[in-house]
């Protein structure tokens, strides 16, 4: 289990490394970013200060080398645009997108899952077909469409919810959460079901075809020769086999909602970390988007651990071994 | 000797797209307390749906179209879920064919053996362990206590096998439903595996339904042998007598195409032909196409008569007259 850990550790050091390099050679081809940093009537002695300031005097590689040096010190570099450390920048953003991106997770798995087995146990059915067909719905129309519709109708037409923002937040630990505040709860519920409509689509396919395919093994066959109730077959035989794929998937979306939950925070003026990436890339910001990266990748490796080791948790056949990647 | 479970004239059909599916059609027998019966038959023919419509377990589009079921002069059939479900696992168990498949893979063992007394009495979890225990050492599974917190991959199919009879014999059913419980085994542990369910049912009492293709697996095994043929009981009668002078052609057939009937160099004898179609049965007797004595008579009419002779009875117009090898 600790060889199985380490092992995913350094896995994702290389992978924090290769990504590094990429997005310094990346932005260093896409343009300079003092031509977007510096105001148009600049004179060339305010341009060669800028310059040296921000080190872009010097060679990629020995900018790199900086970078790298600094990261093994803690220090992710200075963002061009705000002078502030990147990183405390970022996190500073961090609670609102996790806040959605759980919210998200949370609503999909409650809706998805039962949804999904209702579906699957009477899949011959008029409910059955009814979610399924809706279920593709979710799947196909674009999320900010979604976004959209329903700022049309709660908050333009029916006046219910506010249209975006982060509303009040109270705070634990330091930390600002909607969550704790009831009218955060109203802020944070379109733009939360916004983003989980997808998800909400793959869990009741998953839980569908989970359970379809648990009700012709011989195991569902069996429980019942055993005259257990069908509440119990359903809530612990078949749940316990369809819920392996479920955590599977909904762990890596959950990494994939917190990286780019870019488009649902625009709509919803979502005050989160994707917003932040879009206005760094629009200014070339490189510390902002490297250590943005940087941060992601980091994430997902965690999430992918967290998702292995529930994985073995849920599957007994699966161990977690060191030839395992 | 009391008759324990009286099955007449039995007919479960399925009803799908292609048509009434006629799986079991008008089927009787009866089998007395403590009695094995051998159901034999070849893959296809209706042992599996037979020992369902027992259990009320069937599938749609499959169910009970007409026929009684009475297990100690108790009618099952229109039972509705909730007592039937009593009677599940309680007083008559169902063992099926591929221990592989039959065992949750992500329930430890303890967990599906509780279950099962809990369905059927309010009992401590302690005493419910103490009882599982008891039952696994029962069916020759070394260190119980240890194997019980163990989950099912982590035993050998003969094993499994073995747990899944201690389950079936957990609340002392009076009938066992044994669906080829052998097939996917080894032929050594199937012979272990044949002897303790036989000393098992003799040191209980338990009757026990013997489903097989293999004649020579029941042969030292069932008081009587009931055979079918495409959805029917063609022929039943005590074993000794019903192997040694079989009436029915198919019986025959099936009788001389077993290797210890067959001389070495030889090919096997083989009855010629396949199954029909349960969708299109010929007129007449089923399995006049490939009867080597068919006569004109034996395809004609609805279906072919049943003949009842000194406890024994056979559905054939010109039986057999010789005995068999
Ligand atoms: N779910 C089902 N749908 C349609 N037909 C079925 C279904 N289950 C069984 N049958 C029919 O019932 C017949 C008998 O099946 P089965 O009892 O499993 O045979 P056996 O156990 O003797 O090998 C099969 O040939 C098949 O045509
Ligand atoms: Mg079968």
């Amino acid at each position: 289990m600790l060889a199985f850990i380490l092992r995913r550790l350094g896995q994702s050091a290389f992978l924090l490394i290769a990504m590094a390099v990429l997005v310094f050679v990346s932005i260093f081809a896409i343009g300079d970013p003092i031509e977007v940093l510096l105001p148009a009537d600049a004179d060339q002695n305010e341009r060669e200060a800028a310059i040296r300031h921000l080190g872009l005097d010097q060679p990629l590689w020995m900018q790199f080398a900086h970078f790298v040096w600094n990261l093994l010190h803690g220090d992710l570099g200075k963002s061009f645009v705000f002078g502030s450390d990147s990183l405390s920048l970022i996190l500073g953003r961090l609670p609102a997108t996790l806040e959605l991106a759980l919210v998200a997770l949370i609503l999909a798995a409650l809706i998805g899952i039962p949804l999904g087995l209702i579906a699957g146990l009477k899949s011959q059915t008029w409910i059955g077909r009814l979610i399924m067909t809706t279920s593709i719905v979710g799947f196909s129309l674009p999320n900010f469409w979604f976004g959209i519709v329903m700022i049309l109708v709660f908050a333009v037409q029916l006046q219910w919810l506010p249209s975006g923002g982060r509303g009040p937040t109270d705070t634990l630990f330091g930390i600002e959460f909607s969550l704790l505040n009831p009218q955060g709860w109203v802020n944070l519920i379109m733009p939360a079901a916004t983003l989980a409509i997808y998800k909400v689509s793959l869990v009741i396919r998953l839980a569908y075809a989970g359970t379809r395919e648990a009700l012709l093994q011989d195991y569902v066959r069996f429980a019942r020769a055993k005259g257990l109730s069908s509440s119990r077959i359903i809530g612990v035989h078949i749940l316990k086999n369809i819920l392996i794929p479920i955590v599977t998937v909904l762990g890596l979306e959950l990494g994939s909602m917190i990286a780019f939950a870019v488009v649902t925070e625009s709509v919803f003026a979502w005050p989160g970390m994707g917003k932040l990436l879009i206005d760094s890339i629009a200014r070339l910001d490189r510390p902002v988007i490297v250590a943005y990266l940087m941060l992601v990748v980091t994430l997902f490796a965690l999430i992918n651990l967290c998702v292995d080791i529930l994985y073995s948790v849920l599957d007994p056949r699966v161990r977690l071994s060191e030839g395992q990647s | 000797m009391s008759v324990l479970l009286d099955v007449q004239n039995l007919s479960t059909h399925f009803f799908t797209r292609a048509g009434r599916v006629p799986a079991v059609n008008d089927v009787s027998f009866s089998i007395g307390a403590g009695q094995v019966l051998g159901l034999v038959g070849e893959s296809g023919s209706g042992k599996t749906v037979t020992g369902l419509s027992i259990m009320g377990i069937v599938d749609p589009p499959g169910r009970i179209v007409s026929g009684s079921i009475k297990l100690d002069g108790q009618e099952l059939v229109g039972l509705d879920e909730a007592h039937w479900r009593k009677i599940r696992g309680n007083r008559i168990a169902m063992i099926f064919q591929d221990p592989m498949m039959t065992l949750n893979p992500v329930l430890r063992i303890e967990t599906q053996m509780i279950e099962t007394i809990k369905a059927h009495e309010a009992i401590s979890d302690d005493a419910a362990r103490q009882r599982c225990r008891e039952a696994l050492g029962n069916v020759g599974i070394p260190s119980p206590e240890e194997r019980l917190s163990a989950y099912p991959h982590q035993f050998s199919g003969g094993m499994r096998q073995r747990v899944v009879i201690a389950i079936a014999m957990l609340l002392r059913p009076s009938l066992i439903i044994a669906d080829e419980p052998t097939t996917a085994l080894d032929v050594t542990i199937q012979a272990q595996i044949i002897a303790q369910v036989q000393k098992l049912a003799a040191e209980t009492g338990t009757a026990i339904v013997w489903v097989t293709h293999d004649l020579a697996v029941v042969s030292g095994l069932s008081d009587r042998l009931a055979v079918m043929y495409a959805g029917r009981i063609i022929e039943e009668g005590a074993t000794e007598q019903v192997l040694n002078f079989p009436r029915h052609p198919y019986t025959r057939g099936l009788l001389d195409s077993l290797p210890i009937n067959n001389q070495r160099g030889q090919p096997l004898n083989q009855i010629p032909g396949a199954t029909p179609s349960l969708l299109a049965l010929p007129k007449g007797c089923a399995f006049a196409p490939r009867c080597a004595l068919r006569q004109e008579d034996c395809e004609q009419g609805s279906i072919v008569e049943t003949f009842h002779k000194e406890g024994r009875r056979w559905t054939c117009l010109h039986p057999v007259q010789d005995r068999a090898r």
